[in-house]
């Protein structure tokens, strides 16, 4: 999709040659006035990295646009001690996650300047896992200052317990493999006999040559099905053992039959052994299993460490004054906890001591900060945003809203557990019909002749239908398809998730953080003259409300006011010759004009001149109108669940062209509005982003969450997203669209080819040649339409 | 015949060998990182700690 977004998206340079408009450290654009770099933290990177003679990184990385650039923020150094472990002869190891890795030159980069540390004994970057194993002498204290070097560079890093996270996954990844691995080498030397065999078919070879080579080829083949067919028999055996089928049923008795005739036939000196097709079937079908759980493991991995970047520690305040940085988890009932501005806070509780705004967006949608003072109740996952706030905590564990949410959620999920995969679906039909196909073979040959020639030709019949086609038909496609949408950012984190993509007809999208940036813009009023603005910009330099900030961003080169005092939850004044200034809340700046109309505002005061009003507005995603008129272009029905205030609500529906709206919707609401959608057979797809929209994405058919979302949410939607453009929701249902279109061709063409080949069997017509050749030319033409989605436009 | 008891063998000594490679090299984690391996080859990285880091002005990469 080709949007406006492409336009607003930060340019970043090829290369490191700073250009006029471009931090040359971290290549975001700069401001007006602004030389070579856009803020302090980028000038000091760029000096550390040149004087450790390391510049030739500017020279060879590419920045990816999509990708959280490369420009240090300020952020509390997490708490290493804890995940320091011992390593060999005194070193100490500390596994940590790096956001923000661009390319193979910001690898380079961390290992280089690490190991220009003396006491750095090891630092090794994985590019694909973005994690970082790094080994030092010395205390937790060195390794602090190693952290905050990396940190310092513009990566942002989150120590993890390696133990606890992806170990199991790599475990099934590595037995995947290792089975792959003695597959291919037991089929590569079983077909290169069977071909000699096949070759001296018609003449020449004589039985004991064939008779030799059949036994080689049954000492290679019996082993390397017990080994590698493991992945398939414990699944088969697990379904049964439920009363279930799935697709592992009919590969493992169709392998299990192949190779105890083949060694029949090969005792009996006879001609029909099938442990080429047995073992290549193999092979095959691990291949499709392979790349389905690498894909999967990729996506799950990168959502992990999305949702462990976001996880904050708290600062729990003791009684004798000193302050302790703890998970969030071990926080108790009573403590109180320290939230400094800008920090999101950890428990809920009740404000002992400051006053504050906070953003409420991921409780309630609301998108205007609330003013607290002390007695309110704040709730975990809500910012703090003015001045610090001292919280004494009410509720922890299974207590608190957050854990409410979770009990929605899962109420909600059991719905969906019942969704079975399509395969399994089709295994579900397939196996009794090509079991009852053999006995009728088996039942119809041993009233002709012989039982053996029976057994054989029944065999064959479940062979020749072994499902290497149908088992590669859907992971084939499912593999491409999400190695596409990954390099868009985009992370399918459920298997089921294209397939119930596929069938989506109506989107529902949240407002806040969703259809919006969680960014506040100044209306530009021709009314407001150019002075005001600069005095206003002067005064709210001093502060991080986000009015504020959105007041600087507007008028980025006044300078700065000295003497600036902040009254939080009101405003904020300054003493001049003239007079005092005050900037702030409607009552802070004595106005009595009528005509409140709920939009967020910010007044400004000055001596001997009437107040001036500044106007903000919630910025859309670049792309929200663009993206919701594709979706009612393609027919699909598009709603607005917002938490917020109706008057908000209906003047943002009418902007992005929502006809459907429904406002101040509670969590509960919320996924009420989504069942009753469900009960009219409509098939929504949910798209937000707050902990209020968390249960409602449990709930939904299928949902997306974009990354800056809370990590309940992201826990909770089956598709994640990176970066500005909401292009990605688009994108993913033209994906899921496309590759539902493949896989049905796909299933098509495999029950077309057991059409033509099960008859063949049932008369007795089918070779192990035959069989061979079908089994692998069937599986190739699977895999060569699926790559097709590839192909297609990007 | 002959000349398959001894070839027949031959070749499944070199599949086996494959194989044994094969498997030593997942063990040894050659497979943990695709994406970086191939990106790597083209930093050429002085060896850490060989040598305490001389003054950056003399260092200074082209």
């Amino acid at each position: 999709m080709k949007t406006g977004a492409a336009l607003l998206e930060t340019s970043a340079p090829r290369g490191g040659i700073a250009t006029a408009a471009v931090c040359a450290h971290c290549g975001s654009s700069l401001a007006d006035g602004a030389e070579r770099f856009c803020c302090g933290g980028c000038a000091a990177a760029y000096r550390l990295i040149e004087d450790l003679g390391l510049n030739r990184y500017y020279d060879g990385r590419h920045l990816d646009p999509q990708m959280r650039l490369p420009r240090p923020v300020s952020e509390p150094i997490p708490n290493i001690a804890e995940f320091a472990g011992a390593g060999g002869d005194g070193t100490r190891v500390l596994h940590l996650m790096v956001d923000g890795l661009h390319c193979a030159a910001c690898v380079w980069l961390i290992e280089n300047v690490l190991a220009r540390q003396p006491e750095v004994s090891e630092a090794r970057v994985n590019l694909t896992s973005r994690r970082l194993r790094l080994a030092w002498r010395g205390d937790a204290q060195a390794g602090l200052r190693l952290v905050e070097l990396v940190q310092r560079l513009g990566y942002r890093v989150m120590p993890y317990d390696p133990q606890r996270l992806a170990g199991q996954m790599a475990d099934e990844e590595r037995r995947l493999l290792r089975a792959l691995a003695v597959a291919g080498f037991a089929a590569a030397n079983v077909m290169l006999l069977s071909i000699a065999i096949w070759a001296g078919i018609d003449g020449g070879m004589g039985q004991a040559t064939r008779d030799l080579l059949h036994w080689v080829s049954a000492l290679i083949a019996l082993p390397a099905v017990a080994y590698a067919g493991q992945p398939f028999f414990r699944s088969a055996w697990r379904a049964l053992r439920h009363g279930r089928t799935n697709m592992d049923v009919p590969i493992s008795v169709g392998v299990t039959l192949a190779t105890a005739m083949s060694l029949f036939e090969t005792i009996n000196s006879g001609r029909q052994a099938y442990f080429e097709s047995a073992v290549m079937l193999l092979f095959f079908l691990l291949i499709g299993r392979y790349l389905d759980l690498r894909a999967r493991g990729r996506a799950r991995s990168a959502a992990e460490q999305l949702v462990g970047l976001m996880a904050q520690p708290a600062t729990v305040i003791d009684a004798d004054g000193a302050t302790r940085r703890m998970p969030a988890a071990s926080v108790a009932v009573g403590d109180t906890l320290l939230v400094a501005a800008g920090e999101r806070i950890t428990a809920d509780g009740r404000i002992a001591q400051g006053q504050s705004s906070i953003d409420k967006s991921m409780i309630d949608g609301e998108s205007m900060p609330a003013d607290v003072a002390p007695g309110s109740m704040v709730f975990a996952g809500m910012v703090n945003l003015a001045a610090p706030l001292r919280i004494v905590v009410t509720a922890t564990g299974e207590r608190t809203f957050l854990a409410e949410i979770a009990r929605l959620m899962e109420s909600a999920e059991q719905g969906r557990a019942r969704l079975v995969v399509l395969a399994d679906r089709i295994a579900r039909l397939y196996a009794p019909a090509v079991h009852l196909l053999a006995i009728l073979t088996f039942v119809a040959w041993a009233f002709l002749g012989p039982w053996q020639a029976a057994l054989l030709n029944a065999v064959a019949v479940l062979i020749i239908t072994c499902p290497c086609a149908l088992g590669l038909a859907v992971p084939a496609v499912q593999v491409i398809a999400s190695g596409r949408l990954m390099r868009r950012g985009i992370l399918l984190k459920s298997a089921t998730a294209l397939e119930r993509l596929a069938a989506v007809d109506t989107v529902a999208f949240d407002k806040t953080g969703t259809l919006t940036l969680n960014r506040i813009e100044l209306r530009r009023d021709p009314g407001i003259p150019p002075a005001a603005l600069r005095l206003a910009s002067g005064l709210a330099a001093a502060s991080r409300h986000p009015l504020s900030e959105s007041l600087r961003r507007a008028c980025p080169e006044a300078p700065p006011l000295a003497g600036v005092a902040e009254h939080p939850g009101a405003g904020l004044a300054a003493n001049t010759p003239d007079g005092q200034v005050r900037l702030g809340s409607r009552a802070f700046c004595a106005v009595t004009e009528a005509g409140d109309d709920g939009l967020p505002e910010l007044w400004l005061a000055q001596p001997n001149s009437a107040p001036r009003r500044f106007v903000f507005s919630v910025s859309m995603r670049p792309d929200a109108a663009a993206v919701v008129s594709w979706l009612r272009r393609n027919g699909t029905r598009v709603l607005l669940l917002s938490g917020d205030r109706p008057a908000v609500v209906a003047d943002f529906a009418r902007e992005v062209g929502i006809a459907e709206w429904h406002a101040a919707l509670g969590p509960g609401e919320k996924c009420a509005a989504l069942a009753a959608l469900a009960a009219e057979g409509r098939k929504v797809l949910m798209v937000g982003d707050g902990l209020n929209d968390a249960p409602a994405l449990s709930a939904a058919f299928v949902s997306m969450s974009p990354a800056s979302a809370a990590d309940v949410s992201q826990t909770a939607a089956d598709v994640v997203f990176q970066g500005q453009s909401l292009g990605a929701v688009s994108e993913t249902l033209m994906v899921a669209r496309q590759s539902a279109r493949l896989v049905h061709e796909n299933l098509a063409f495999a029950i077309g080819y057991n059409a033509l080949a099960v008859p063949l069997a049932m008369l007795g017509q089918v070779t192990p040649l035959l069989a061979a050749a079908a089994m692998s030319s069937s599986s190739l033409v699977v895999v060569g339409n699926a790559l097709r989605l590839s192909w297609r436009r990007q | 015949m002959n000349g398959l008891l001894l070839l027949i063998p031959i070749a499944l000594a070199l599949g086996f060998a494959g194989l044994a490679c094969f498997l030593w090299a997942l063990r040894s984690g050659q497979f943990d990182d695709l994406d970086g391996a191939a990106g790597r080859i083209l930093f050429d990285d002085p060896p850490p700690n060989a040598a305490p880091p001389p003054p950056p002005s003399s260092r200074r990469l082209p």
